[in-house]
């Protein structure tokens, strides 16, 4: 796709053709239009292990949008996402299984226990989880709660048997949809924790939040979607 | 990735869709009651004649179990959807349709075996012969599973829609014709004995199609539906 006839990016990454041998997304030219009205034009960059990326704007500015293209639910109006230097249409298997992404509606079956929509994560993900998933369920504050229907957990509750599957996934890359959101503080804090750590251990967080991330410099980039 | 994990994933869905409609099983219950009902009301409606109902009987109890099903299609992706599981299933390391065909298998389960199980009795309601049963329980055996699967893909073009009842019944009725013709003319050719084996092989070569290519397009819809 060439690139030259395009206008001036607005990142500040410099042009690079990414290398195969170090994993990473790579965004080129991305621009997205919904009813004629451009949400985002000639997005460029690049994020890397270690790195975390924060997506800011106005409700409505298109967040949500952005973070479906980047795990490859929408397909953008033009330009494109690349995973390791290939593109994650053409990559699929590889960026699915290196890819961990919870939405807005977080994917949690009303119907069905903390204990077994865990238990469907995991199958879906191809994964054997390394602790038990009573463990994880205790580490985000549900214990007790195992073997009750979800529907009888809060709407807070509820997300932290979402990102319970964080806690089991050995995804490189988490795409979080406002993952604080209703969440109490303890949780805030908790989960804030747990995308800190994933970040320092090399991993790579993209999310949508207003909330501050007490990252380094340099393993926070702040991309605001201005209307 | 191997065929025991593509096995697994398989199995976990048909698992989880058959948990959910056991925990739900008052849902499971309106197309079964609708089945009944329209067939018991024949008798009062038309006539109590034998000879009239034994005419009518394949017809009827193949339009009611159509209907059926048609009025159970809706349910099979539509909750997954609200709560982003669909989202979760798209994004899964596995192949879409994989999952897929284990969401019609644990539909057909709950819907086609039960509406097959009581297809005898209603048969007995309308006098149809004993000797003709046989034929109405293969029919529905070969052709309950194209309508689920058929199914799936309208329902799937349609569950982003928020009103999409009409539209599926337009855009799956004309491909359940075929099924429909086939069946309760092997039905009535069996009442009338004759030999039914024609009918029979294409209802198993449509069911072969169906397995087949169903699955894949049902995955294709899913992935437009959620752009």
């Amino acid at each position: 796709m060439p690139l030259t006839d395009r206008f001036p990016s607005q990142s500040q990454m410099p042009e690079s053709t990414p290398d195969k041998s170090t994993p990473g997304l790579t965004v080129k030219g991305l621009t997205c239009a919904r009813d004629d009205r451009v949400l985002f034009k000639n997005l460029d960059f690049r994020l890397e292990p270690g790195q975390a990326l924060q997506i800011e704007g106005p409700n409505g500015s298109g967040k949500t949008t952005m973070l479906r293209i980047l795990c490859g639910l929408t397909l953008p109006t033009e330009g494109e996402v690349l995973w390791n230097g290939l593109a994650i249409e053409d990559n699929r298997a590889e960026y699915m299984g290196a890819m961990d992404f919870i939405g807005h509606a977080h994917g949690i079956k009303k119907e069905l226990t903390p204990m077994e929509n865990l238990q469907v994560a995991m199958a879906m993900a191809n994964t054997r989880p390394e602790q038990s998933l009573e463990a994880v369920l205790e580490k985000v504050g549900l214990r007790g709660f195992e073997d009750v229907p979800a529907i009888t957990l809060s709407a807070g509750q509820c997300r932290r048997v979402a990102l319970g599957r964080l806690l089991l996934s050995k995804s490189l890359l988490w795409i979080l949809d406002e993952p604080f959101t209703a969440l109490d503080v303890q949780g805030q804090a908790q989960i804030e924790s747990m995308l800190v750590n994933h970040v320092e251990q090399g991993g790579m967080v993209i999310l949508t939040s207003h909330h501050p991330l007490a990252l380094k410099d340099g393993m926070l980039k702040i991309i605001n979607l201005r209307p | 990735m191997s065929e025991a994990s593509l096995y697994q994933a398989f199995s976990t869905v048909l698992k989880r869709d058959l948990t959910l409609a056991y925990r739900t099983r008052t849902e499971m219950v309106n197309p079964m009651l609708f089945f009944i009902i329209v067939i018991s009301l024949f008798p009062l409606a038309v006539s109590p004649d034998p000879k009239v109902l034994q005419s009518l009987a394949p017809g009827v109890i193949w339009v009611a179990a159509l209907l059926a099903t048609l009025l159970s299609l809706d349910s099979m992706f539509r909750s997954d959807f609200d709560d982003g599981a669909l989202e979760q299933m798209l994004l899964s390391v596995h192949p879409v349709s994989v999952l897929v065909l284990g969401k019609v298998l644990a539909h057909w389960l709950v819907t086609g075996i039960p509406l097959l199980l009581l297809a005898p009795l209603l048969a007995v309601l309308l006098h149809m012969p004993s000797d003709s049963i046989p034929a109405l329980m293969t029919t529905l055996a070969l052709g309950g599973p194209i309508l689920s699967l058929v199914g799936a893909i309208g329902v799937a073009l349609t569950v982003g829609l928020r009103r999409g009842g009409v539209l599926l019944s337009l855009l799956i009725l004309p491909l359940y014709i075929p099924v429909l013709i086939f069946a309760a003319n092997a039905v009535s050719n069996a009442a009338a004995g004759l030999a039914i084996a024609g009918q029979l092989y294409f209802l198993g070569a449509l069911l072969a199609l169906a397995l087949t290519l169903a699955p894949i397009a049902t995955a294709a819809a899913l992935r437009i539906s959620l752009r």
